[in-house]
Order: C-alpha cells, then structure tokens, then sequence
C-alpha cells in the first residue's frame, strides 16, 4: 500500500468537496440506521459506515455516464455517484419518488441517469453486468467506463472468477473495486481464502492488481485514476482491492461485534477514520480552516434531514400500479 | 437473380432471421461457445462470423453465468445480444443471472431499464444425447415474471419468431428442439415477422383439441393423419410458452369439447399442467371428457436408444390417447 504525504495530492476545494461526499454518505446511513430501527424504513439495510473512501475515492474518477454496479451494501455508491438524496431516502422508504417508485428498495436502486445500473442483493450478482456494460462501451466506440464494486465476501464467487477472465480476455474498459472489511457477514476472510490477498488474483487473469488503503479516500482516488486511464486508453481491466472496515454490523439489527470480531477492533479501525483522516489533511496539509469543514458538515446535515422529511411526505405507490412494467413495451 | 429454395431446414430458417436482423440493427451481437468462426455446434450460426466478424460474433469461455450476466448488462446500456448457450441443460449455470438479474431488471427498476436479449438454446430428446444434453426445461424459464418464452416446430414460425424477438425490448428464451434442427419446410417469406403471444392453429377440426409445442407439434400432426377418417383433430401449436396464448386454446375447446396437451416437459408443474389447470378453471363446463396429459416420464433422460424412445411422448402414444380420449 502506497500513500504519499504531500500537498499536491488535491486541492482544498477538491478536499472539501470530497469530504461533503463522505459526509453525506456518513450522515445519511447513520440517520438510516436510526428510521430503520424506528420502522420508517419497512426493511432491514446494510449500512456503508467506515467504507466512505471507497466510493467517493472511485467514483471522483468517473464521468455521470460511465456505469457502476454495486451491492447489498449501496447507498454510499449511490451517493457517490450523485444520487439525489431526497430521491435515494424516498427509495429507502419504498415511496412513489424514489428512483424505483419503490419496486427496488435499498438492494434494486437503478439510476442510469447518473450512471447507476443496480445496487445488488446478491453477492457478486452485479459483477458481470459491469463487463456487459464495458462491453457496450467498447462496441459502441465510446470512451466509457465500467465500474463493479463488491466485497471479499463476493471474491469468492464464481462470478468474480469468469467476470475477471472475460474482460481481461476481451480488453474491456471495466474496473472490479474490491472492497475488503474483512468479514462476509460473520465469517473472516482469512478462514475461507487460500489466499487473503485479493489483489493478487489479479495476476490469474493477467491483469494489474493492486491494494490500497482503503480508509485514505486520495490513496483510493490516486488509484482509480491509474485503472480508469488504463481502461479508457483501451488497455484493459484492473483489480483494486481497497482494504477497509465497516463499523456497523452487517445488516441494521445485526450486533456490531457478533461472534467474529472484538470492540477493540472496530475502535482500532476508527482511528483511521476516513472523515478523520481527510479532515487532518485539510487542516494540516492544506491550510484549510476547520470552520469550513463546519460549514460542510451543517449543509449536509440540513440535506439529509429535509430528505427524510421529503421520503416521508412522498405518496405509497397505489396497488393498482402493480401490472406497470411487468414487460417492457 | 437466382431462384430462392422453396424448402429450408429449421437450423437454416433461424440462421437467416438472425443474419436479417443482424443486418437491420449493429446493436445485436452474439456471444457463446464456439458460435463465432467454428459456426456453432450444430453449424447454427455458420457463416455469420465472415459477414459480421469477431466484434459482433463473441466466442467466450465456458462461463456460463460470467456471460449470460456480461450480456444482460450489455442489453442495460444499449446492445440488443444474442446469447448462445447451445443446450438449455447449460442455462442452469446462468439461472441466477437470468432469474435474479435479467428477468427483474425493467421491473425493479420501475421501467428505467430495459433488457432486450436473446437467450439462445437447443432442447429435447435425440439420438441418445443423454441427462445432461436432452432436456427441455422450459417450465423452468415460464414460471419466472419477466422472460417470454419461444419455441417452434416450422422453419416459417422459427424465423418470424426470432426476427421478432430480435426487435423485442424483453429478456427472451428461445428454444430450438435439436430434433427439428434438420427437418425442412416452406421457406418464409423475407420480411416475415410473428408476433410473441401468439399460438397457431396447425390444423383444424371439431372433434378434440390437441395442445403441443416444438417437435411434439409434428409428432401430434403424425397422429392426427394417421386417425384422419376417424376423427377430426384439431392441432395447436402454442409456439410462445410465456405468455401462453390461452384464448386460442379456449376458442378451440369450446369447440371440440376435448383436450390432449402433449409436452416434452417432465409432468410436474409442465406446460401441460399449466394449459389444464387454465381450461380446467375456466372452460370446464364446455368439456364433454377429463383433460388428458402426455409428459415426458419424469426420469433423467437414458442414454441407451430404447430406453430414451420410451421415455417421450411419440406418435404411437399421442394417436393412443387421442383415441382414448374420444371414447370418454
């Protein structure tokens, strides 16, 4: 893992706004947490909490219309990509303004306006689809990208394996973002991989492979920057396994610590806070005034809860609209 | 300009319907094993890699599930693909892909994505292909909300239908009966095209309504001669398997008051049971005999030549219960 330690890695403004990012990722899923525990929100969600970076790190790199698929745990994918978050809270409550009117829910947003096309509830289920959309890009002569976001716990599946063989194979523009927390739900990754090291399958399907740090949002920016210049010079996929941690349990309800890891753990991780660790940088590297981070932090904040409040003045979907869309017409 | 055959195979039917629409839309391309120079298994996409070439004629690995998913995200974003699996016993390897993903897409996503894609497969019993290159399973694909499902017995019907499920903006499973892959009939007119949805009536009469789908529809039609002088049979072929065409089949019950499905499918939760139930709820009163079913026996498909000749419905057995059935 590689982190550089100097001033040119952004700048205040781009710190700043990646940090709004994080943050609204951040205080959205904690709000989350909190309505679906209320029953506002009718199901249980996964909860992106710790994972900020990676998100906001990759999608920073990527135009509104190169296309990502994410997974179970999306909502910070979402965001990152440029979800409205009065759309994405109205989705979560299942309600007629959400981006699926509320046929998706958390695991089914569709976006493909800014690029979304599908949070995921099953694991790896998303993977593949990333390469048929890089696919269309290099069909169709563009210079678009495809992204494929998913866990150590989705590394396992078979569909990781043929979706890394078919876009290396077929030189596709698609970058696979392993995002390590280092648990599929409760089972550690060490127990159930020969070999941990995720970024090293890379090298089975002969494409470059790296691990970044996954909690220093630049480190995974810097990183991305190299796969997408990569992908849309024609040359091929990477595999960026970013290692991080999520401070929540798996689903909203599910305990924090479980059977399968300690408080002092999860405490350990979150002095490598990726909020922390942006704000340090904005303050010491870059001279940048607290009070702006602030700032950020209050406009967030009002955003999120006037989305709730949206969410909650949005209609329930009729049941007579049940028969739209069955087929496309 | 030289005279067009009269007479084509079914496998040569589909091989043009694709080449047309090929022609017609750059969007579609085909991805399978061995599909693009090689020409496919059976030599059913022979000739279209040297006129479209290896970026529309993709040749993978055999990963089923990784291509199947990398065509329905292609179909997301604007490709209209072909996906070739060769035999539908290798579609259980991208069922999640197809049930999960491609089948709840448009809905799920309320409208915003569509999923146009064909997915291509060979079914049924010949020549000893055994368990794992014998079944049909289509009730498999028409018990899932979202896929449409073909399958055809004329290559007139084979080559409407693909032409129309290539302008289709729906996740369809097309199924070729391997048995029917060589067999000949009247060429279609060039610009042909069938509607999905809708089944034909193959032969008319007013005496019993027999229910059939892919090579089962020949094999029906065999009978139905072979009883000509004694009773007038009236021969469906269902040809969309979802959504299926049940007023066709009403309209025909109403009139001959008796029922024979013969199905390929293993009996349980079949096209056969379907079509029944269906009748049974609401034409039961125009009936005058119980609706009879012919299924596949519900075994892995044999190996050995006499035990598989046992184990499908065959003319003998469909002339059998038609007789059967008109003596209820």
């Amino acid at each position: 893992m590689k982190t550089t330690k100097t001033k040119d890695r952004c700048t205040r403004a781009q710190a700043l706004d990646l940090y709004r990012q994080m943050f609204t990722i951040r205080y959205f899923e904690t709000r989350g947490g909190e309505l679906c525990r209320k029953g506002d929100i009718p199901a249980f969600i996964h909860l992106y909490v710790g994972e900020e970076a990676v998100a906001v790190g990759v999608c920073s790199q990527l135009h509104t219309s190169d296309m990502i698929t994410s997974t179970h745990r999306g909502h910070g994918h979402a965001l990152a990509k440029g979800a409205d978050v009065r759309r994405l809270m109205a989705e979560l409550y299942g309600r007629t303004d959400g981006y699926c009117g509320g046929r998706g829910g958390s695991m089914h947003i569709f976006a493909p306006e800014i690029g979304l096309l599908g949070t995921n509830g099953l694991v790896a289920g998303g993977i593949p689809s990333a390469v048929g959309a890089a696919l269309t890009a290099k069909v169709k002569g563009t210079d678009g990208v495809a992204v494929a976001f998913f866990g150590d716990g989705g590394s396992n599946h078979g569909a990781f394996h043929e979706s890394l063989n078919l876009a290396s194979a077929f030189h596709l523009p698609v970058i696979f973002v392993c995002e390590n927390n280092l648990y599929a739900t409760a089972t550690p990754l060490a127990t159930i991989a020969g070999n941990p090291e995720i970024a090293q399958r890379a090298v089975a399907y002969g494409m470059p492979g790296a691990a970044v740090d996954g909690q220093d949002v630049l480190a995974v920016r810097e990183a991305t920057a190299r796969a997408v210049a990569r992908a849309r010079a024609g040359d091929g996929p990477t595999l960026l396994e970013c290692k991080t941690y999520r401070y929540v349990g798996h689903n909203e309800g599910d305990p924090v610590c479980g059977t399968y890891r300690t408080s002092e753990e999860v405490e350990l991780w979150k002095l490598r806070d990726p909020l922390l660790l942006l704000e340090r940088y904005f303050t010491t590297e870059l001279g940048g005034d607290i009070a702006e981070v602030d700032a950020v932090r209050q406009q967030v904040t009002d955003d999120v809860e006037d989305a709730i409040v949206f969410a909650h003045n949005s209609p329930w979907p009729a049941a007579a609209s049940l028969e739209a869309h069955r087929y496309a017409k | 300009m030289p005279n067009k055959p009269t007479q084509i195979s079914n496998l040569e039917a589909i091989r043009n319907a694709i080449a047309v629409e090929m022609r017609l839309n750059p969007d579609i391309i085909v991805i399978g094993e061995g599909t693009g120079e090689r020409g496919g298994c059976f030599a059913h996409t022979k000739g279209l890699f040297a006129e479209f070439g290896a970026e529309r004629m993709l040749d993978t690995p055999i990963s089923e599930n990784g291509f199947t998913g990398m065509a329905i995200g292609a179909a997301a974003t604007g490709l209209h693909p072909i996906v070739d699996l060769m035999f539908a016993d290798f579609i259980l390897d991208a069922m999640t892909q197809l049930v999960n993903q491609a089948a709840k897409i448009h809905f799920m996503s309320n409208g915003q994505i569509r999923v146009p894609m064909v997915l291509r497969a060979s079914i049924g019993s010949t020549a000893a292909a055994a368990g794992q290159h014998s079944g049909v399973y289509y009730p498999l694909f028409m018990h899932i909300p979202g896929l449409k499902v073909v399958t055809y017995s004329t290559p007139a019907d084979g080559y409407g239908l693909m032409r129309s499920a290539l302008r289709e903006p729906n996740p369809v499973i097309f199924l070729d009966h391997k048995g029917l892959f060589p067999v000949k009939g009247d060429a279609p007119a060039e610009d042909l095209l069938i509607p999905l949805g809708k089944a034909r009536i193959c032969q008319t009469g007013t005496d019993v309504t027999v229910v059939a789908a892919s090579l089962m529809v020949q094999y029906a039609l065999e009978a139905a001669a072979q009883l000509a002088d004694n009773c007038a049979v009236e021969v469906i072929d269902m040809r969309t398997l979802s959504p299926l065409d049940m007023e066709t089949v009403f309209a025909s019950v109403e009139k001959t008051g008796r029922l024979l499905i013969v199905d390929e499918s293993f009996p349980v939760c079949s096209m056969a049971s379907e079509i029944a139930a269906c009748v049974a709820s609401e034409r039961l009163y125009d009936l005058d005999a119980p609706i009879r079913r012919l299924n596949t026996l519900p075994i892995a498909h044999p190996f050995s030549p006499p035990l598989e000749l046992a184990t499908i419905p065959r003319t003998t057995q469909i002339r059998t219960a038609i007789e059967a059935l008109m003596k209820e």
